[in-house]
């Protein structure tokens, strides 16, 4: 295969790319490396080689522990023919070679990276075949690359990377280079350790909270509890005498205080006297946001599908079968707080943060500090979690607007409440269902209105899940309507589909139920068009051994899902013990493509059922005079290591352009397991979390 | 206020900090080893464990002054080289995603070793309940606890 280079996107640049801050570096052997490496030249953007022999790859990603250093290294690695032991990683600045909009959402990182980084590495294996050519004075196609060095294969002669690195960064990019047939490949494909482990496990690995400056002061913001509300005013001077406060300035969304440690700026902001002006948002509850989305669905919504007609057949139909479902809002809660560090200086600014959108907080730091761009650098560090939540730069922007306020550098940090209170949470969501059954127990309409608070534009995120269903059903129309309470709501693994596939997947067996159909032979009939879910089903279902018997009091469920371009199918077993669920054993089958890192899939898979398992046996935040009642793990827990179900992960092999995969397992867990909970008891969950109540 | 002295990693180690400060903040903010993580502020977590007089400890809720005289040890001191058998069974199943919490279970991990020689899954979830992973990387845990547990009895048989 031969692929022609854009251009544009191999300037050459002879500017140092800014690192974070490197402080020693371990090889992928372990063994720790000089502290600082032999300047590496630059061959393109993503691929420097050093004098040392060392090849520094550049991940214009971020990682929150989806594996993307890992998996973008392969894919460089495997067209660059370099020895995997003689890499290092390290995260750029924010820079237009890199795309319009650095970032991790939406599971796209090997997406959109399967092939350009493919061709950074051939592009930069072909500098150093060029150089050694013409250190030889014989032509190209009489020299091959392997294990970091150029081979000649007219004679013995070997030539390694690091002693043509000069040479080769003075050449131009090649025009076109040619791409292994995937047949070939010795990196991509094969399960492959994670880089990234070595520093995680003794205390290295700097995330965004373990940035340290000199001078730096640490800061904590006292923001309204309720949404939108302002300092009308407020008093500091008691917080002023808190031992090692140093500071207290107003920004935009309300009172920092800043101290020399962590702990003097929480107890110093505790001393604060603010008077707020809470705002409309005061009056508004889960009960109120509830009520809201059962008044909205009585009436038609805009639509989003339709297909057929789906009034006229239900109406005609043998039978007819309505629920209503609902889902809680949900915060992201990761385990490393929300924090950011910034130093704003009257020339530049500076910032180190663990966030999803790399472009945006460069452009959230220009527009408060009202630099240009060029003097503007953000710092990639290490994510202790991200699930959507790093994808806002609200906390960014905070740090920016301390630091500029306050005129030192300033690391700000969220306690657990402030993360859990002030989040962009998952949006609630309120799901009012109609389907018919032909004479024969089939599905002949499917209709549904869906009330939430869409975002992000248009009105995708409040209905994915439940109007884009793969199923071959006759008649269908979804209509959505758009609520907003005040809440503020974001991206959160999965996004719609996290709520919507709960819904949409609970009908379906609603439907197969009413029917008298077996859930899984219902979806195999559906799914006889879309040849990647069957196939998935079918692997999960011979898996799984549905239809076998099982233990008393034991039930199974199947639920698939659709989402960031891989099919997955994942069967639950569940009982239900003192009104405690018990996930036993879950099977799943993933369709994600060509795999690159098989490890990674698997971990993937396994931690997206996590986060949906946590949101569906445990999740809820809830909402009283317009704050957040929820603080802290007593109050919104999560899966335990004594909860974690027996996962099973199975591939099928593909040899389709690759899907993501952090958000893969998200979606279908809950109906897996609230399927499963209907074949075990005969109660039919219809909100979430589950309750003791409603399997009693 | 009095200065609190105390053993951390082998070392000796003297603090003029307020008494009622948390050890996780002495660690992270007075003596910058960042390696213990700051998750929940009120010992539910698990991410801020380390160890005190060998006994796993929230660093969170443990103030300052309740340390004098005694001997820490974080993940920084757990081994120079990354050899504790915690740690090298953790790199030998790859568990870490994010890796954030790591820190904690590691040192809870540690903790339960040299209590319970052969733990079994229902130790291992006794002692390990209260670490929360969000990536999920129980199973893992689990599997790395397991190894490690082999990994110190061979070198306690090789001594």
């Amino acid at each position: 295969m031969s692929v022609q280079i854009n251009r544009r996107s191999f300037l050459r640049n002879t500017a140092a790319v800014a690192g974070g801050l490197l402080v020693g570096f371990r090889l992928t052997d372990g063994s720790l490396a000089a502290d600082t490496p032999a300047a590496a030249l630059k061959l393109n953007a993503f691929v420097h080689v050093g004098a040392d022999d060392l090849v520094t790859l550049f991940i214009h990603k971020a990682e929150m522990g989806q594996g993307t250093v890992t998996s973008l290294s392969m894919l460089l690695a495997e067209e660059l023919e370099c020895d995997w032991k003689k890499i290092r990683t390290e995260f750029p600045g924010v820079n237009r070679e890199y795309g319009p909009n650095q970032g991790v959402v939406g599971s796209a990182s090997i997406r959109s990276s399967w092939e350009s980084l493919r061709r950074a590495g051939a592009s930069a294996r072909e500098m150093l075949i060029q150089a050694a050519a013409q250190k030889w004075g014989v032509d190209k196609s009489a020299c091959r690359a392997e294990n970091n060095a150029v081979v000649n294969t007219s004679g013995n002669a070997r030539l390694t990377y690091g002693s043509l690195a000069e040479a080769a960064s003075k050449l131009p990019a090649p025009a076109s280079v040619a791409l292994k047939d995937p047949k070939d490949f010795r990196i991509v494909g094969k399960p492959t350790k994670r880089l990234d482990t070595p520093a995680k496990v003794n205390g290295s690995a700097i995330f965004g909270i373990d940035v340290q400056l000199p001078g730096m002061l640490y800061g904590v913001v006292a923001r309204c509890r309720v949404f939108g509300g302002k300092v009308l005013h407020f008093d500091g001077s008691k917080a002023r005498l808190t031992p090692g406060v140093k500071n207290v300035v107003q920004i935009p969304s309300g009172v920092a205080v800043l101290a020399d440690n962590t702990w003097s700026a929480i107890e110093g902001r505790k001393a604060l006297s603010i008077m707020w002006n809470e705002g409309p948002v005061a009056s508004v509850s889960s009960r109120t946001i509830s009520q809201t989305f059962a008044d909205r669905v009585q009436q038609p919504g805009a639509v989003a599908r339709k297909q057929g007609d789906g009034e006229a057949a239900l109406a005609g139909a043998a039978k007819k079968v309505e629920a209503v479902y609902t889902t809680p809002y949900l915060a992201h809660a990761p385990m490393e707080p929300l924090n950011c560090v910034a130093h704003v200086r009257p020339d530049s600014c500076e910032v180190w943060a663990s966030t999803q959108g790399q472009t945006a907080a460069l452009n959230e730091a220009v527009r408060i500090t009202g630099l240009k761009p060029e003097n503007v650098k953000i710092h990639t560090q290490y994510m202790g979690g991200g699930f959507g939540r790093r994808a806002r730069s609200d906390y960014i922007g905070e740090a920016v607007e301390v630091s500029k306020a306050a005129g030192v550098p300033v690391k700000l940090t969220w306690t657990r409440e402030d993360d859990m209170q002030q989040d962009w949470y998952r949006p609630a969501s309120y799901a009012r269902f109609a389907g018919g059954l032909d004479a024969d127990g089939w599905p002949l309409a499917w209709t549904a209105r869906v009330a939430c608070t869409p975002f992000g534009g248009g009105s995708r995120t409040a209905v994915e899940g439940v109007a884009d269903i793969a199923y071959a059903i006759p008649h269908i129309q979804v209509e959505h309507h758009a609520v907003d309470p005040g809440i503020p709501v974001s991206y959160w693994r999965s996004v719609g589909y996290s709520q919507n596939t709960f819904f949409a997947e609970s009908f379906l067996d609603e439907l197969a139920a009413a029917g008298g159909k077996d859930p899984l032979e219902l979806r195999r009939r559906l799914l006889a068009n879309s040849p990647r879910l069957l196939a998935a089903l079918e692997l999960a279902a011979a898996k799984a051994g549905w239809g076998k018997p099982l233990p008393p009091g034991r039930g199974r469920g199947v639920a698939l899902s659709n989402n960031i371009g891989s099919h997955t199918v994942q069967i639950a077993e569940v009982s239900v013990d003192r009104g405690k669920v018990r996930v036993h054993r879950v099977v799943c089958a993933v369709d994600c493509g060509h795999v690159v890192n098989p490890s990674g899939v698997e971990q993937q898979i396994k931690s997206g059922i996590v986060f949906g398992l946590s949101a569906a046996l445990k999740g809820g935040i809830t909402i009283d005079g317009g704050r957040v009642q929820q603080g802290n793990f007593h109050q919104y827990d999560v899966l335990r290591i004594d909860e974690m179900p027996a996962v099973e992960v199975y591939i099928v092999p593909s040899q389709n352009a690759p899907g993501g995969i952090g958000e893969a397992s998200t979606p279908g867990i809950a109906p897996a397991v609230t399927n499963a909970l209907f074949a075990a008891t005969g109660k039919r969950v219809r909100r979430l979390p589950i309750r003791p109540e409603d399997l009693g | 206020m009095p200065a609190v002295k105390f053993t951390l990693n082998g070392k000796p180690q003297t603090v003029d900090v307020p008494p009622a400060m948390p050890l996780l903040w002495v660690l992270r903010d007075t003596l910058g080893m960042t390696g213990t993580k700051f998750g929940c502020g009120m010992a539910l977590c698990g991410a801020c464990t380390v160890h005190v007089n060998g006994q796993p400890m929230r660093s969170c809720a443990t103030p300052i002054s309740s340390i004098a005289g005694k001997t820490v040890t974080t993940i920084e001191g757990l081994s120079p080289d990354s050899t504790n058998p915690v740690q090298l069974a953790w790199i030998e199943a790859d568990v870490p995603q994010c890796g954030y919490c790591q820190s904690g279970q590691i040192m809870t991990a540690v903790a339960l070793l040299a209590k319970t020689a052969r733990p079994t899954d229902a130790d291992i979830d006794e002692a390990l309940r209260n670490s929360i992973c969000r990536c999920g990387t129980y199973d893992e845990i689990r599997r790395a606890i397991h190894r490690a547990a082999e990994l110190k009895r061979a070198q306690g048989g090789a001594k």
